[in-house]
């Protein structure tokens, strides 16, 4: 972790935009080292886009682009991710 | 609806001759560090740079090696996909002509692969022709972690995420492979004079 | 509870009111059009567009307790900083951006923690909490709550006054001052570090919420684990290096 490295919390906006719904309840499998974690408590890089990573193994749990109008996922990183109701 | 302006609001950007500022571009003073991952922070006595991948044998270089490589002294402009660019900056590197001297390969592409596992893929044409550095100084010191210390990949004619910081070698291939962000949306060539920025571009 | 997400685009803001918090500290009252309310804890994205198309982005949390008509937010002036600059010494009421959210459902207040809540402020993280602080005290609600606020000097101490008032029916508010202490101070004046947290913030907090920049959450989280809290219990809000 770096004094620059975020949490899940700073992509909130984004990825209710993104998903229609809020995100940050949501609950992520990592599919490296299976650690269940709450989106909110991910560890979030700013790249040229947003690397969201497990904040237990730093594994990529997602990364996300957006154009403003188009957005692309790589949730490859992610075993499950689990909605609340 | 077109987007409200905030009176009074502008930013720190500044001024520059419109020729050197590609579509959509900014310019700024300031040196913003963007980043995937934490910063690596390898020891120098276990860091190495080889070329790999389409080639008859591994090339490698220890630090002590790249480092006795003849370096050349670039200033450059450089321009990142998220819309700054920064005129002028002056790095210190090997040309990767250099290390790709006498090595034959039959390979027209590229993967640059770094300590953190970011990659980034190119046309081995915009690597070579003295386009492309393995940069180790900026601005007159050695070149700080967070910007890609010890060592970053310094492709200035494509958009910065081309650049890959802490890169530790090239793979070369025979087909054009799409690296981390050039998979998930950037666009796979990356040129700022015709904003090629995502897919579709 | 379903969190509010309203609607998910950026609506238009205008500023009603500025008003000086500290020398580097001030607060915006926005008047937002179709405002949803929010939850104490959320926070907003704010898009500031320039003449000439340029833009830029922030995050601010929220620092109003839900319920009022306007829209609070507090904002530190980040030296050399883009937009903290506008936000704090140009914009005046009138000004307009545009203002996405609210959103978030982690970092909120629980109105049933199961127990005493722990608040832990470095800095500009002192803002979601006040949001939680003034909600508890809308509220009426009786839950043990104590919030401990690191602060460079007493000067930069936000809300100073506003936390004293709220202080009793089981609030309490210490503060550490790291850089500089008036004569007679008499709270702490170090760094939040294991032995302070170990002095005031035991395992039997039900709940915590850390916020500011990222490098106090991260020593503030792993110190509460060390003391025995609950890894899942601590609620974490970094604001990245220089705390928003």
């Amino acid at each position: 972790m770096d004094e620059l490295t975020l949490d899940g919390n700073a992509v909130a906006g984004l990825l209710a935009e993104v998903f229609a719904a809020e995100m940050t309840t949501a609950r992520g499998t990592c599919d490296h080292c299976g650690a269940v974690e709450a989106v909110g408590a991910v560890l979030v890089y700013r790249g040229a886009g947003f690397v969201l990573r497990c904040p237990h193994c730093e594994s990529v749990v997602a990364k996300l682009v957006t154009d403003g109008s188009r957005a692309w996922i790589d949730l490859r990183g992610l075993r499950t991710l689990e909605l609340p109701g | 609806m077109p987007p409200i302006v905030s009176r009074g609001f502008r930013g720190k950007r500044r001024d520059a001759p419109a020729d050197r500022v590609p579509p959509g571009q900014y310019v700024t003073d300031d040196f913003p560090v963007l980043s995937a991952g934490p910063t690596p922070r390898t020891p120098l006595a276990d860091w190495d740079f080889t070329i790999a991948g389409e080639v008859d044998e591994l090339h490698r270089w220890t630090w002590e090696e790249l480092r006795a490589l003849p370096s050349e002294s670039v200033t450059v402009d450089i321009h990142c996909v998220t819309k700054w660019s920064k005129l002028d900056t002056a790095w210190e590197g090997v040309s990767v002509d250099t290390l790709l001297d006498r090595i034959e390969t039959s390979a027209e592409y590229a993967t640059a692969f770094c300590d953190g596992g970011y990659t980034t893929n190119l046309p081995l044409d915009d690597l070579t022709g003295g386009k492309a550095w393995i940069a180790y100084r900026f601005g007159g010191e050695p070149l700080d972690p967070e910007h890609g210390g010890p060592a970053r990949l310094l492709v200035p004619h494509l958009y910065f995420w081309k650049s890959a910081k802490w890169v530790r070698g090239l793979r070369l291939t025979a087909t054009d492979e799409p690296g981390f962000w050039e998979s998930n949306g950037y666009h796979i060539y990356g040129d700022p004079w015709k904003e090629q920025r995502y897919w579709g571009d | 509870m379903t969190a509010l997400v309203g609607r998910l685009t950026w609506r238009v803001a205008e500023i009603a009111e500025v008003r000086t918090e500290t020398p580097t500290v001030k607060t915006l009252a926005l008047d937002v059009e179709d405002w949803p309310g929010h939850r104490a804890g959320q926070h907003v994205d704010i898009r500031l567009t320039a003449e000439d198309g340029y833009q830029a982005e922030r995050s601010y949390s929220i620092a109003s307790a839900p319920g009022g008509d306007r829209v609070e937010l507090t904002v530190e002036l980040i030296e050399d900083g883009e937009v903290s600059p506008y936000l704090t010494d140009e914009a005046r009421p009138g000004d307009l951006m545009e203002l996405r959210g609210p959103v978030g459902g982690y970092f909120v207040w629980d109105p049933d923690p199961g127990g005493p809540v722990l608040l832990v402020a470095g800095g500009s993280g002192v803002v979601p909490l006040m949001a939680m602080a003034r909600q508890r005290a809308a509220d009426g609600d009786p839950v043990p709550t104590r919030l401990l606020y690191s602060s460079r000097s007493l000067e930069d101490v936000i809300y100073r006054d506003e936390l004293e008032r709220l202080e009793g029916d089981g609030f309490d508010v210490l503060h550490t001052l790291t850089r500089s202490q008036p004569d007679g101070w008499t709270g702490y004046s170090r760094r939040v570090d294991p032995e302070l947290l170990a002095e005031v913030a035991p395992p039997e907090f039900a709940l915590a919420f850390v916020c500011g920049p990222t490098p106090f959450v991260e020593a503030v989280a792993t110190a509460l684990v060390a003391l025995g809290h609950e890894p899942s219990r601590i609620r974490t809000e970094r604001f990245g290096p220089t705390g928003g």
